[in-house]
């Protein structure tokens, strides 16, 4: 491939004591979807934490549009392009969903994605706008979580469960938006627990087991079984 | 409907409930025969979860009435209704994480039941049993793994010695071999006796487990029926389902 | 009337007492810091005001021009420096570090200054006063009790209308998923702690216009965040009825003045222990 628009060279990173990930190798090419998969507990999360720099890596450890960055610090993430839709939710509290959207606006870049264009997107948030965040359901706080994402206009989006807690028509909304969120410009890192979608829809597919890749290269490549014996490993 | 003639663990009727000038549950009625299983569908902020603060008492209902087992609990506290036989998991699991598996579900059995911490140990132990977290006992709740969380919420809620027990949205975030595991035991749960009414977007495991599908929008029951009639209801897919099948 | 008079001095005493807990409330709404130095930092704020004063014979409310930015300037500069270090799950390292902070301060203000009681003269509003029908009201307790609300006013504008203030929000809400979003959350926290010395700065001022002080004097000026930490209208309220019960007691007897204070911060404590207007969680 061309110059991948993010990739991870030999990455370890832990807490405290504990090492998480061991060697992880990774590349994500511009304009593509990146399945990643793995049991829980596997090091999916933990793989995009230190990518952020939300744990410390080596400073070549995650390249960035052909430049490392490793030693940047998290709050550098969002300008330069890199966004995430974290694992459950996480929105502020204190903040209504319009003001969720609005810090992640002025945090991120300049470009078509607006505030105006994620209410286009969930039509059921915009009658929400001012309510508390907290006040929605666990699936229309999803929705404002990846519009967080999507309003800073960012290169790679890392979508950490896009999934959970949303109605089955609105995964589907969602995993449709993509080709056109990926056409717009931008790439994406995909956890997601449904094989059979994760095959269908992204370009590649890494398999984490126990913080090691035990499986990558183009989905079309593997088969269901394939996958699924990687969770457990060998 | 189910038959009026089986004995019901579940009857609400005409249950309303409003935040100032927005109805969040109209007119819901339902009810769940015992030893049965009903499934709770719906798109999001349909009012699902809090349907079920109403029913645990949680949340005070605006007007309808509610009986458990035939007894009108409609005045009851949560607490009451707790001790008479209504137990529930939270979509999102918080365990205390200072605790051990073991003193989590002991707090849920001791309580839940009104027993002394003495008395309660052995509820508390079969509890973890029957959720396979008995290796886990002595383990800190915090840093289990997603799954055992789960299992977690389940041993707490069965500790209580729950006849009706409410799941909300517990498939989520499982992996296909976690998920199986999941269903397994929500199907032994209820080969214990315990009826069961379970919230959930992972349709594939729900289906596994429940008699009846009820559907939620925006407050009101669009539907209500075995799962293949409901699975094939247009009006379910255009508002829920989307054009493909989830199954 | 002799109580209609003592309720308005009282109110408006609450006034100071919220320009005192403000800038503690304040910093605990944001950063759940205890500053055990505060009360030390506003008697910071008044030498720093006599010096100016001296220094430069300006009148002392003219000095804030002065004293803010540079006691605003120390707190980014603490904060940065040493407080960020504290933050952290557990409340207690903060604590340790301020109590430490105030025992630096208050010997370092005794060897500068000894323990003469200063006051800093403000002029012939020390003692005019207003007539309000059969009330006579005096105008330094008016306008610190004017500063004190155009001060919280600011405040709440700060943090609920701009972006600043959504920033401040974030970082306390969940400060790991506020930098993910491109919030420099060190920066927001001495940010935060600026602010917080800016209105130290100012109750240090009126402190310092209002009544005597020494080195020694920043303790007791602790005890009025209990309206509510985190909750500004909650300060000015817990103000107000600290500021009633002393003028009330006043009326009783002048040791009555000081046990009325305490026995109303007693039975707040046992009544509605998170203080009269607790942040909703």
């Amino acid at each position: 491939m061309s110059d991948p628009i993010l990739s991870v060279h030999g990455l370890n990173a832990g807490y405290g004591d504990f090492q998480a990930l061991f060697g992880i190798d990774l590349a994500l090419a511009e304009g593509s979807l990146l399945g990643l998969v793995g049991a829980n507990g596997a090091g999916k999360s933990t793989l995009f934490k230190a990518i952020l720099g939300l744990l410390p890596r080596g400073r070549e450890a995650v390249t960035f549009a052909g430049q490392p960055i490793g030693h940047l610090r998290p709050e550098a993430m969002l300008r330069l392009g890199l966004a995430l839709v974290p694992e459950g939710r996480r929105l502020f509290r204190s903040l209504s969903v319009e003001e969720n959207l609005q810090l992640a606006a002025q945090g991120g870049r300049r470009g078509d994605w607006t505030v105006e264009r994620v209410f286009d997107l969930f039509p059921a948030l915009r009658e929400k706008r001012h309510s508390p965040s907290q006040s929605l359901s666990g699936g229309q706080q999803q929705m404002v979580s990846i519009g967080r994402a999507l309003v800073a206009n960012p290169r790679v989006i890392l979508f950490d469960e896009v999934s959970l807690g949303l109605a089955p028509i609105i995964v589907n909304d969602v995993y449709a938006a993509l080709p056109a969120i990926l056409q717009s410009g931008i790439s994406a890192i995909v956890v997601e627990q449904d094989i059979e979608r994760v095959r269908r829809m992204a370009d590649t597919l890494v398999c984490l087991n126990e913080g090691r890749v035990v499986l990558a290269g183009p989905s079309a490549d593997f088969t269901k079984a394939q996958i699924t014996h990687a969770y457990f490993g060998g | 409907m189910t038959p009026d003639s089986a004995p019901q663990a579940l009857t609400a009727t005409g249950l309303n409930k409003s935040y100032g000038a927005i109805a969040v549950t109209r007119d819901v009625s339902l009810s769940v025969p015992e030893g049965g299983a009903l499934g709770i569908i719906g798109p999001n902020g349909a009012g699902k979860t809090t349907l079920f603060n109403l029913i645990t008492g949680t949340v005070p209902a605006g007007t309808g009435q509610i009986t458990l087992f035939g007894q009108d609990i409609t005045r009851m506290d949560a607490r009451q209704r707790c001790l008479a036989g209504i137990a529930r998991s939270f979509q999102v699991p918080q365990p205390f994480s200072g605790l051990t598996t073991f003193e989590n579900v002991l707090i849920a059995a001791a309580f839940g039941r009104g027993l002394s911490e003495k008395a309660a140990r052995p509820h508390a132990r079969a509890a973890l049993e029957m959720t396979g977290l008995a290796p886990k006992a002595d383990v800190l709740a915090g840093t289990l793994t997603l799954l055992d969380r789960k299992r977690l919420e389940l041993a707490r809620a069965l500790a209580t010695g729950p006849r009706l027990l409410l799941l909300d949205e517990i498939a989520g975030g499982m992996t296909e071999a976690e998920c199986v595991t999941l269903v397994e035991l929500i199907r032994d749960i209820r080969g214990s006796g315990v009826t069961i009414v379970w919230i959930e977007h992972v349709l594939h495991a729900l289906l596994k487990v429940v008699d009846r599908i009820l559907v939620l929008d925006f407050g009101k029951v669009i539907a209500e029926g075995p799962p293949d009639t409901i699975l094939s209801d247009p009006h379910v897919t255009s508002v829920y389902l989307g054009p493909e099948e989830a199954a | 009337m002799a109580y209609v008079d003592a309720v308005v001095q009282g109110i408006l005493l609450g006034g100071l007492y919220a320009l005192f807990a403000t800038g503690l409330s304040l910093i605990f709404g944001v950063m759940r810091l205890v500053n055990i130095a505060h009360g030390d930092f506003i008697v910071l704020g008044a030498y720093l005001a006599l010096v100016v004063v001296q220094a430069t014979g300006l009148h002392p409310f003219a000095s804030l021009i002065l004293v803010v930015p540079l006691m605003a300037g120390i707190g980014y500069a603490i904060q940065r420096g040493l407080l960020n270090r504290t933050l952290g799950p557990n409340l207690l390292p903060p604590i340790l570090v301020t109590f430490g902070l105030a025992v630096v301060i208050q010997n370092g203000l005794l060897t500068l200054f000894s323990t003469d009681t200063r006051r800093l003269a403000a002029g012939p509003i020390e003692t005019a006063s207003l007539s309000l029908g059969p009330i006579s009201v005096g105008w330094l307790p008016l306008a610190t009790f004017a500063v004190a609300v155009v001060l919280i006013l600011g405040l709440e504008l700060l943090f609920y209308r701009t972006a600043m203030g959504r920033a401040f929000r974030a970082t306390t809400d969940d400060a790991e998923m506020a930098r993910a979003m491109g919030v420099n959350t060190r920066h927001v926290h001495a940010l935060a702690m600026a602010l917080s010395f800016a209105v130290i700065a100012i109750a240090g001022v009126f402190l310092a216009a209002r009544s005597n002080f020494d080195p020694f004097s920043g303790p007791a000026r602790l005890i009025f965040g209990f309206g509510g930490l985190g909750s500004l209208w909650g300060t000015l309220a817990g103000g107000v009825v600290l500021g009633v019960a002393q003028a009330l007691g006043a009326q009783i007897s002048p040791q009555f003045q000081i046990l009325a204070g305490h026995l109303v911060f007693f039975l707040i404590l046992a009544v509605r222990p998170r203080g009269l207007f607790p942040r909703m969680e």
